[in-house]
């Protein structure tokens, strides 16, 4: 909680520093900040359970169960902070045109960032519905920030009707919840759950699924994403397939098990599909695509598919774990390629593949930088991605040789199969870029110096993608090991 | 000193080449492959002397390397020192300097990458030859392929747009393999818990399972090697990389694959590879007599060396899969020879696409009577790939055949005519590019062009005369693996 409370403070810092002008001082105070609170949160997720920092009770279910600071909660915050300081740091020099506005595109940034560590701290329904509100209005004003861009409002539009169907759709999913357990609290609703509920539970249960499935853009809840993707200005579609999607992603995992722990075989095999859909449709449609942010948004669908394998799972903290990783490798790759777009594209209206052409002749680092995020998106191995997908792998084959029956398997095999292929079919359009940049000859127009916040993102994003490929555990060891959710909702 | 030396050489060596500019990026690759050359052979020779009569710990283990990397999946850095990967890495660091060598005739723009991304590839083929961890294998056969797309794709010849197709291919048919050989490996090991290649040998699988797995392996394998029908991708890329590029694909890479049948295919699944070994014997007999056909009708000088190494590694597959002490042996003999040869082959052709700046066989012819010294190694070298008795190529050739009759006679009969149809087409085309009527000027080789010859003729004919110490050095441990596919369960 305190974290959360750091946070948003931190962003009513910055709206008032404003008022005080002291525009320059910002983003210096809001990144060392988040570093701070970055740091702590670490420190916390790795010592869940043990009383070490002076006599603070690390158990973490305070506030009548509406947070509840656990290991999965932890990581993710930890990660979520993260990105949000690459996203800081990129803000600048990407408003520099609009420096007024600075302080509240800051801000914005911020309270998003609170609303998504509220979906993954929520001990209660009524905490997860504010946290999604807020991660999800932060994200409308930001998708509409360019007020003279067609496009901007267009995305900002489209985004807020979709938005606010699946909003409603939440919503309702809870109050049926509330109607059939007559409580908002998680643990309450559990053993609801597990003693035996009425009919509109399952309804509000998965009204709740379809909604958080709109969030994440998956197949056939993601029509609103390439347009709104495509539109938004630059950072803000970053801030989306990153950050939004991955916190969207934790909630709903986190949400589905700890509201009802034993999922029934037709939802899982729902589940399954909508995750091969994903995958297949995500990657398909890619291959099209010539504009970058929107190969990158199909790109973002596919993976979410990706991610949904999670549900096929034996132990949950091994699977929290996997998906954290996941989570963790396409973010960072995300930011990564998303910063070198940014650094290309920063000047001109468009974001077409052809603006990459002849990149690794004009800046190579650049270059390399995007080559690695867009191989390590692929699964190539020592990126991270490659320990993602395969981390996946193993948890989906390790279900279906533990199943009984020999459908298991099938399934394990099937849904296997399918990522394969989908992953196959990704190389074609990631490569469209890598090809672009290496064997065509540049446009010739005189490019542009690159801001140093830009190289800098780019530079550490990637290597710390590196630095996870190459030790799992420095990311694993944070969600790792019993967990307060295990304890809690496994018994 | 172990095994892993070898690797930080030639890692260090891709890094410092990149690092030293372009100026120096060719002499620095060629002195750091060497050095990894060297550290070979003193490891070879350190596993054949017993440095102290009393230790304990055999070569094996002395000189492989054992160190836990991930602890949940189980992966380790666990490299094996034994005659199958050693004699491959042998291979591999013996040749590398000599493909480094070949390209010193040559101007590349961004000289350092280029070299940089031939040291890296050495050594992510070194590692897979090395490697006795499923998942550590795994890494390093997909990190060969990215270089290898690399080289090809920004230096390699013809028509850019064609040659973007055809490499894309490349990478996402052998992507495509790999893939579902990843699958194999954690489905293997969720049933085992273990990556390592011993505890994969002793698993026990239903025959559905190994048949799965078996395929799997088969798959990421056929498309590698390539057998037929997965080999549309190479004969374009064999034309389009730039030589070196094809040397190290032809040469080391799709000895990879090759290796890995011996070493993971087989003895993972040896049930299943008993029960159909006729059909992929067939399959790959079948591939050898499309190779050498299609080399018949060819008219770029490079794609009718494509077709032919087609022809002999469907050859060398064809004798692994017989399952026999013979055809492992001659698989490794010959895949060590083809490795000699081919790198010959191609940088013969290269040294003549230099001179006359074509690869249509049309075009060339007359050259020997302008430099005789070129021409008679280029026909030590074609004799040497069909298979000539003195040649090393032959002891490999008749070993995978005496394999294929221990099978069946007919495939021994129809994998025989091979030679013929090799020597048929292979000496035509000598005919047509050497000798007749001077037509262009073609000057004399360079020194540092002869010299590549003259090394890797020397190795063919010495190794043809006198191959017991290569022999030797494999025996025992093919014999091994094979009381691992012949066991009962």
């Amino acid at each position: 909680m305190e974290i959360l409370i750091a946070i948003a403070a931190l962003g009513i810092i910055c709206l008032i520093a404003e008022i005080f002008n002291l525009r320059k001082a910002i983003v210096p105070v809001t990144i060392i900040g988040l570093i701070a609170v970055f740091g702590y949160t670490v420190v916390r997720a790795v010592n869940v359970g043990k009383d070490v920092i002076g006599g603070l009770a690390i158990d973490g279910t305070k506030y009548f169960n509406m947070v509840i600071a656990d290991k999965y909660a932890l990581a993710f915050s930890s990660l979520f902070i993260l990105l949000t300081i690459f996203l800081v740091a990129l803000s600048p020099d990407f408003h520099k045109n609009h420096k007024p506005k600075l302080s509240d595109f800051v801000a914005i940034k911020l309270f998003l960032l609170t609303g998504a560590i509220a979906l993954v701290t929520f001990g209660n329904l009524s905490m997860f519905f504010l946290g999604i509100e807020i991660l999800s209005i932060a994200l409308y004003v930001l998708a509409a920030s360019e007020p003279k861009n067609v496009k901007s409002n267009e995305a900002g539009m489209k985004y807020f009707l979709m938005g606010a169907f699946a909003s409603g759709f939440i919503l309702f999913g809870i109050a049926l919840i509330y109607g059939a357990t007559g409580s908002f609290d998680v643990a309450a609703i559990q053993q609801a759950a597990v003693a035996g509920t009425p009919k509109w539970f399952a309804i509000g249960f998965v009204m709740l699924t379809i909604g958080l499935l709109f969030k994440i853009a998956a197949v056939p809840f993601h029509l609103w994403a390439p347009d709104v993707y495509e539109g938004s200005p630059a950072l803000t579609t970053a801030t989306m397939s990153t950050l939004a999607k991955v916190a969207a992603m934790a909630a709903f995992f986190k949400l589905a098990y700890s509201l009802n722990p034993v999922l029934s075989g037709g939802y899982i095999t729902t589940i399954n599909i909508v995750a091969i859909l994903s995958m297949i449709v995500g990657n398909l449609v890619a291959l099209k695509q010539t504009n970058v942010k929107r190969m990158l948004a199909f790109s973002g669908i596919s993976h979410a598919g990706y991610m949904l394998l999670v549900f096929q799972l034996t132990s949950l903290t091994s699977a929290q774990a996997n998906l954290f990783y996941y989570a963790a490798a396409y973010s960072i790759a995300g930011i990564a390629a998303f910063a070198v777009v940014l650094s290309v594209c920063g000047g001109k209206g468009n974001q077409e593949i052809y603006n990459f052409n002849g990149l690794g002749k004009t800046n190579p680092l650049l270059a390399g930088v995007l080559t690695c995020s867009l191989l390590s998106m692929a699964g190539i191995p020592i990126f991270a991605g490659f320990f993602g997908k395969f981390f996946m792998f193993s948890q989906v084959l390790q279900k279906g040789i533990g199943a009984t029956s020999a459908q298991g398997l099938t399934t394990a095999i099937v849904l296997i199969v399918f990522a394969i292929i989908s992953s196959i079919i990704s190389v074609g359009y990631y490569f469209k870029l890598i090809i672009a940049m290496y064997s065509k000859e540049p446009a010739g127009d005189k490019q542009e110096a690159v801001p140093f916040a830009y190289r800098a993102v780019a530079v550490i994003a990637i290597v710390l993608n590196l630095a996870i490929g190459f030790y799992p555990d420095l990311v694993l060891s944070l969600i790792r090991r019993t967990m307060l959710i295990e304890q809690l909702f496994l018994k | 000193m172990n095994v892993s030396f070898i690797l930080i050489i030639l890692l260090f060596g891709a890094f410092a080449t990149w690092f030293v500019g372009d100026k120096w990026a060719a002499r620095a690759a060629l002195i750091f492959s060497s050095a990894a050359f060297a550290a070979t052979c003193y490891i070879l020779y350190r596993f054949n002397v017993v440095v102290d009569p009393k230790a304990v710990a055999s070569p094996e283990l002395k000189l492989g390397l054992t160190k836990l990397w991930l602890n949940s999946p189980r992966v380790g850095f666990i490299f094996r020192a034994d005659g199958m990967s050693l004699s491959m890495t042998l291979l591999t660091t013996a040749l590398t300097p000599i493909i480094v060598y070949s390209s010193f005739g040559n101007l590349f723009p961004k000289t350092r990458a280029f070299y940089a991304l031939i040291m890296f590839m050495a050594f992510a083929m070194v590692g897979t030859f090395l490697s006795g961890d499923g998942f550590l294998y795994y890494i390093f056969w997909e990190l060969s392929l990215i270089p290898i797309y690399f080289i090809a794709l920004l230096w390699g010849n013809g028509d850019a747009e064609k040659r973007k197709k055809a490499v894309v291919k490349f990478f996402i048919y052998t992507f495509a393999g790999s893939l579902f050989m990843l699958g194999a490996f954690i489905y293997l090991y969720q049933k085992g818990g273990s990556f390592l290649d011993t505890a994969l040998y002793s698993l026990h699988l239903s025959p559905k399972e190994e048949m799965w797995i078996f395929l799997a392996f088969f798959l990421a394998y056929a498309i590698k090697i390539p057998i037929i029908p997965f080999h549309t991708w190479q004969a374009n890329v064999y034309q389009k990389a730039p030589a070196a590029g094809t040397m190290l694909l032809s040469g080391i890479m799709l000895k990879m694959a090759l290796f890995s049948i011996i070493k993971w295919q087989l003895p993972i699944a040896p049930h299943f590879a008993a029960e159909y070994k006729y059909i992929f014997v067939g399959l790959c007999i079948a591939g050898v007599i499309y190779g050498s056909v299609l080399a018949l009708k060819q008219t770029n000088l490079k794609k009718l060396l494509a077709y032919s190494s087609l022809a002999h590694v469907g050859l060398v597959a064809a004798g692994a899969y017989t399952l026999t002490l013979d055809g492992f042996r001659g698989a490794f003999l010959q895949m060590m020879a083809h490795g000699f040869v081919v790198v010959g082959l191609f940088f013969a052709a290269e040294v003549i696409e230099r001179r006359l700046g074509t690869q249509k066989i049309a075009e060339m012819g007359g050259i020997r009577i302008q430099t005789p010294k070129f021409a008679s190694m280029f026909m030590i070298l074609v004799l040497a790939s069909v298979a000539l008795p003195g040649t090393f190529n032959f002891v490999g050739e008749f070993e995978l055949l005496y394999s294929l009759a221990q099978c069946n006679i007919w495939f021994a009969i129809v994998g025989g005519t091979t030679i013929i149809l090799g020597a048929f087409y292979m000496l035509r085309m000598f005919q047509q590019v050497m000798l007749g009527e001077q037509k262009r000027v073609f000057a004399d080789v360079t020194i540092s062009e002869g010299v590549v010859f003259v090394l890797i003729i020397a190795v063919l004919l010495f190794l043809g005369l006198y191959p017991k110490p290569l022999v030797d050095f494999i025996t025992p441990q093919l014999k091994e693996i094979l009381s691992f596919i012949n066991r009962l369960n």
